[in-house]
């Protein structure tokens, strides 16, 4: 197979096939720049949904968790955690998360630990926040499933 | 050793591999508290465990980069380095900014660091992979700049080869795409959107040039093969990297808030994905049944061999595995990313360092011919444990990740995460035990180098 091939061909395979690829990679990357605003509601995005993402990056909550399907696999898929423990309420949620926040780290023998992060009654409904906008993000329909 | 000034390489490999060490440990730390939650908690939480073993494995492949880059230049160019001063002098702005920046993670709580480290001017921490506080993260584009700078600089003024070119670009290349590592929007999703153009595009596509060029070199080295007909093989090779890496990045926007048409581009770049990689497979395989010369170390091309067979398995196969848009959905986010990230990342990245330093560090310790055959009998062992423990813990983390796609979902009777977890602990022994058995291989590995070379007989 590669006998019919001469070098020069390759080399303009590289030059060519990549920068042909690039551009397309560019021009898509404009197009998805401008439609997540649309698919990620940013009209709602709030002051306090921008204090949380601060918070989550912070406390680098990424180290034990996924959101969106991406972080550690440690601990549990964070998107949809307003359905699953809110049951798609947010004031419901936000007791459920000032509760479990306070109560970190669990006393169950060698189960995975989450550290206390000493957060602000504040700084948790700004984190609930955050996660409330994210589960509305059109992902595809994903996750597949309430469990995440 | 041809020229004098290859001898800066050796700092940088001994060090890349005081660095796998500690990843290769951080790692293990992780497998037992993943199975027994309390081991080291509150005192190192499972975050921090993890940054140190992600941010180890990078800055490991840099120094092991960096190291390959200075040895095989001058050679390439046919002329000592631009500044060998500049190479040293880099190596220990690194080596102290990198060990200050793991002892930051270890001895300050994660919060209490971005206050310390002025994350407030600029904010960029808390990010997989990115985690870096900010002065260590301009560090890096310092770094790397003086590095790509003192390469050209050689590069200009030299023979200008295939090899060098395509290394020069691989490097700009990532120091480009490192400069979205600076950009983080309030939106998580654009966010996540432009944190892939590092991540991906590093490991997708600029790092593949440079692993080309490595590889390439030492091959020539080592078969003794016509250039011209090595340059080809380097060109194919990068060009389906090229055309199938870039548009790959889609693979990573199927869910997380992209449009749907990554959904297909996604798709059917990343099917063309383990092509590259295949082609690597019979590059290496070609270029050593093809060999024009016996060399004495076997082990370099042993390892060669090994980087394209493991790199296609794990970047190639283990990719594609879950690749393909209506299998991510279920994929997306479990153990099977890991499964790919860890074989990928040895195969490619880990195996090409091994590579170059099993055929430079024996030359710049003053043996041409390898090192004797006692020690490569020792460092063969090495190789297989590393290899077989490697593709033990994937196998393992591939099977987990299943159980937990079962589990969690798969039809009516789900089973929440922490619960899907505790089913699979055995698995997750299985992995431990793999893990240590690489750590055990490294061992052997950096040993090989010091096994007693045979007095010369006396004629």
């Amino acid at each position: 197979m590669t006998e019919r091939i001469t070098k020069s061909m390759a080399k303009n395979i590289y030059y060519g096939g990549g920068t042909f690829a690039l551009l397309i990679f560019i021009a898509l990357s404009f197009d998805t720049v401008h439609q997540i605003p649309k698919r990620s509601n940013q009209q709602n995005m709030t002051q306090s949904v921008v204090a949380g993402k601060k918070i989550w990056e912070k406390n680098d909550c990424v180290g034990c968790h996924t959101i969106v399907g991406e972080g550690a696999y440690y601990a549990p898929e964070l998107m949809n955690v307003f359905q699953r423990r809110g049951g798609g309420d947010e004031a419901a949620f936000k007791s459920y998360m000032q509760g479990w926040m306070a109560a970190q780290p669990l006393n169950t023998p060698n189960r995975r630990k989450m550290p206390q992060f000493h957060l602000s009654e504040e700084e948790v409904n700004n984190l609930a926040d955050f996660l409330i906008w994210t589960s509305k993000v059109d992902a595809n329909d994903w996750p597949p499933t309430i469990e995440g | 050793m041809k020229y004098s000034s290859q001898a800066v390489a050796k700092p940088y490999f001994i060090f890349a591999l005081i660095l796998l060490a500690g990843e290769i440990l951080f790692g293990i730390l992780m497998g037992v508290q993943y199975i027994w939650g309390d081991f080291l908690f509150p005192l190192i939480p499972f975050n921090v465990l993890r940054m140190v073993h992600t941010n180890l494995l990078i800055v490991m492949l840099l120094f092991g980069f960096m190291g390959a880059t200075y040895y095989l230049i001058p050679e390439e160019t046919e002329r000592e380095l631009w500044s060998p001063k500049l190479a040293i002098i880099t190596f220990w702005i690194f080596v102290v900014a990198g060990v200050a920046t793991i002892l930051g993670y270890l001895f300050v709580p994660y919060a209490e660091l971005t206050q310390l480290t002025f994350n407030e001017l600029l904010p960029t921490m808390g990010r997989e992979f990115l985690e870096q506080p900010l002065p260590t993260k301009v560090g890096i584009v310092l770094v790397v700049v003086s590095y790509i700078f003192n390469v050209a600089m050689t590069v200009l003024t030299g023979r200008k080869t295939v090899i060098t070119t395509v290394l020069l670009t691989g490097l700009l290349g990532l120091a480009v795409f490192f400069l979205f590592a600076f950009y983080v929007p309030d939106n998580l999703i654009a966010d996540k959107f432009f944190w892939w153009f590092t991540v991906h595009l590093w490991v997708e596509a600029t790092w593949e040039l440079i692993l080309g060029a490595i590889l390439a070199f030492v091959l020539i080295k080592v078969t003794g093969v016509d250039r011209e007909h090595i340059d080809k093989w380097l060109y194919l090779i990068i060009a389906m990297t090229m055309v199938s890496g870039i548009l790959g990045t889609g693979h990573h926007f199927f869910y997380m808030g992209a449009p749907e048409y990554w959904l297909w581009i996604g798709s059917i770049s990343s099917a063309v994905e383990p092509l590259p990689f295949f082609l690597m497979i019979l590059f290496a395989f070609t270029m050593a049944r093809e060999r024009k010369i016996e060399h004495k170390n076997k082990m370099a091309l042993t390892w060669a061999k090994g980087t394209a067979v493991v790199a296609f398995l794990g970047a190639g196969v283990w990719g594609f595995f879950h690749t393909l848009a209506p299998v991510n959905m279920f994929t997306h986010g479990t153990q099977l990313t890991a499964a790919h990230g860890h074989l990928s990342f040895y195969g490619a990245y880990v195996m090409i360092v091994f590579t170059v330093i099993s055929y430079a560090m024996p030359i710049l310790r003053g043996r041409p011919y390898g090192n004797s055959e006692k020690a490569q009998k020792v460092e063969l062992k090495a190789f297989w444990m590393m290899n077989i423990g490697m593709v033990g813990l994937t196998l393992a983390l591939s099977a987990a990740g299943l159980v937990q796609i079962f589990d969690q979902r798969v039809g009516t009777d789900l089973i929440s995460f922490m619960d899907s977890q505790e089913s699979i602990n055995g698995i997750y022994m299985v992995r431990l035990g793999f893990g240590l058995l690489v750590f055990t291989g490294l061992l052997t590995y950096v040993y090989s180098f010091f096994v007693k070379e045979p007095q010369p007989e006396l004629a």
